[in-house]
């Protein structure tokens, strides 16, 4: 586009120079122009928590606090150090939360979760053993629309190691079946 | 999906800055926490081609101080305070526990981290009517605040009754706070009971081309008892469908020496309850509380601009000032 303006943005540690329209939001520069469509677009207009990112200032520490990247617009976000859901893990692993996340099948349709993610992870960065009262004061500004919200909350227990995940969750150990066996399992079954 | 429309960010570095872009700018607006601004931009209810984002100025305008000026001591609030920063502040805590408590209420976490004070004495007026997108808005065929005529919440209205919103502008009001505004022709203190219009098109007497910069309480207030109190459907998402803040002062043998109630999310204007000088002498107890319940019900006309029952606002308004303002007799 003929008006567009160079924008940089640093994102889970690595600096990016894209050129978009102005009025181009955040969100729209991490999904259509990063590739990063981790951070979803539910609401788009701040109602929802689905686009949730951490931002801080690019000389403090630490990971930051959650804002809504589809009511910020990309070139006022430019000096903010931003991590999104893909820069949550390291090469080590994933980060507690994902891994509490999936141990207790805190996911329905799925679509809030990164954002439920990553409000969790700056709960559990300022305050290391949150009560339950304190994790749904810090998730309340991230709907999940399909009301999961009690394996949720448990999750995020699971990572501030208060409890284990409940027995009636699948747990990381139970292996899958290859998707090929799956296949031909259900096709012996078959008269 | 929402977007934004074709638009221009300049980005000042200084408070002389933004005011000269804003003044060189037509129809220039304001960006700081965006919170406000963006979704309304998003709907088309703004017509404007440049934004002036105000983070170049967080250094200059993020500050909780104490300290003497004309009028006497004073706690100032720069408008760049984040909402969340003001919930947690141990001056505002100790000093103004109603504001941090209406700042502790005010969205959610992220949406506090975002929106700034300054953002949300200027909050712009909201209706079911207006805070639709653009589509929705044309189905109806607009209304008297953007792009129609005609008032879908009264019949023949001429005047846009779009409800003040905003938690900080109450407890401010009722501490008799004021706001210090810099444009191109200077510097101007106004007093919050003057900032509020009675229009829901532009509330404020903020012109196009100044910036609110200050907020300050007379230190005096720190030492009033206090309350807010908020109602709405649901905590995190929901404006408030009443908003109110009391405070006032009580002498050692328990009568009321000064009092200010402020009712809110009614109309444009947030609504000082008038005529209140005959209680002064009054004991603080549950016949004033039930007293003031009785005048405010009679002063505030809740209407269908905010998507929750009058009727039941109506009534349950006085409920709410006479809890209110027990919780601040008994801080």
């Amino acid at each position: 586009m003929s008006d567009s303006v160079l924008i940089r943005l640093f994102v889970n540690g690595e600096e990016h120079a894209l050129a978009a329209p102005p009025q181009r939001t955040l969100l729209e520069a991490l999904r259509y122009d990063l590739q990063l469509t981790g951070s979803k677009q539910g609401c788009d207009k701040g109602d929802c928590g689905a686009c949730t990112v951490l931002v801080r200032e690019r000389s403090a520490t630490g990971r930051g606090e959650p804002i809504l990247a589809c009511i910020t617009l990309a070139q006022d976000a430019q000096d903010l150090a931003i991590i999104t859901i893909e820069g949550l893990a390291t090469p080590a692993g994933l980060d507690p939360i994902q891994q509490a996340f999936a141990d207790c099948g805190a996911l329905q349709c799925g679509f809030c979760q990164p954002g439920m993610m990553l409000s969790a992870r700056a709960l559990l960065d300022r305050c290391e053993r949150p009560s339950l009262p304190q994790i749904q004061d810090a998730l309340s500004g991230n709907l999940c629309r399909c009301t999961g919200y009690t394996k949720i909350y448990e999750a995020i227990q699971v990572a501030a190691g208060l409890r284990e995940p409940s027995s009636r969750a699948p747990v990381s150990s139970e292996k899958a079946l290859p998707s090929d066996q799956v296949a031909y399992a259900v096709k012996e079954l078959l008269p | 999906m929402l977007t934004l429309p074709r638009l221009q960010l300049h980005r000042p570095g200084s408070v002389r800055e933004a005011v000269e872009l804003l003044a060189s700018k037509p129809n220039a607006r304001v960006l700081a926490g965006g919170t406000d601004i963006v979704p309304n931009l998003k709907h088309g209810i703004y017509e404007t081609e440049h934004l002036i984002a105000l983070r170049g100025l967080s250094s200059e305008l993020r500050y909780v101080r104490r300290d003497g000026g004309r009028d006497g001591d004073s706690i100032r609030l720069g408008a760049l305070c984040t909402i969340d920063q003001l919930s947690k502040d141990p001056d505002v805590l100790q000093s103004l526990p109603a504001l941090a408590d209406a700042c502790r209420q005010i969205a959610g976490p992220q949406l506090r981290k975002m929106g700034t004070l300054g953002g949300n004495l200027c909050l712009d007026t909201r209706c079911v009517y207006i805070n639709q997108s653009y589509f929705w808005r044309s189905a109806l065929g607009f209304c008297l605040k953007k792009d129609g005529t005609a008032c879908h919440v009264v019949a023949q209205g001429l005047r846009c009754v779009a409800a003040a919103s905003n938690d900080t502008a109450p407890v401010l009001l009722a501490l008799g706070a004021s706001v210090r505004i810099v444009g191109p022709r200077g510097e101007r203190v106004v007093p919050l009971a003057d900032f509020y219009l009675h229009d829901g098109i532009h509330n404020t007497v903020l012109e196009p081309d100044e910036l609110l910069v200050e907020a300050a309480v007379p230190l005096p207030a720190a030492r009033l008892k206090q309350a807010f109190f908020k109602l709405r459907t649901r905590a995190a998402i929901d404006y408030s469908a009443i908003n109110l803040a009391v405070a006032l002062a009580v002498s050692p043998a328990g009568l009321v020496t000064a009092l200010r109630l402020c009712v809110s999310a009614l109309a444009a204007r947030p609504a000082l309850i008038n005529r209140l000088q005959d209680l002064v002498g009054q004991p603080a107890d549950l016949h004033l509380a039930e007293e003031l319940g009785r005048r405010a019900q009679k002063q505030c006309k809740p209407l269908t601009n905010i998507g929750v029952d009058p009727a039941y606002r109506r009534e349950i308004l006085p409920v709410l000032v006479r809890r209110t303002v027990l919780r601040a007799i008994a801080s």
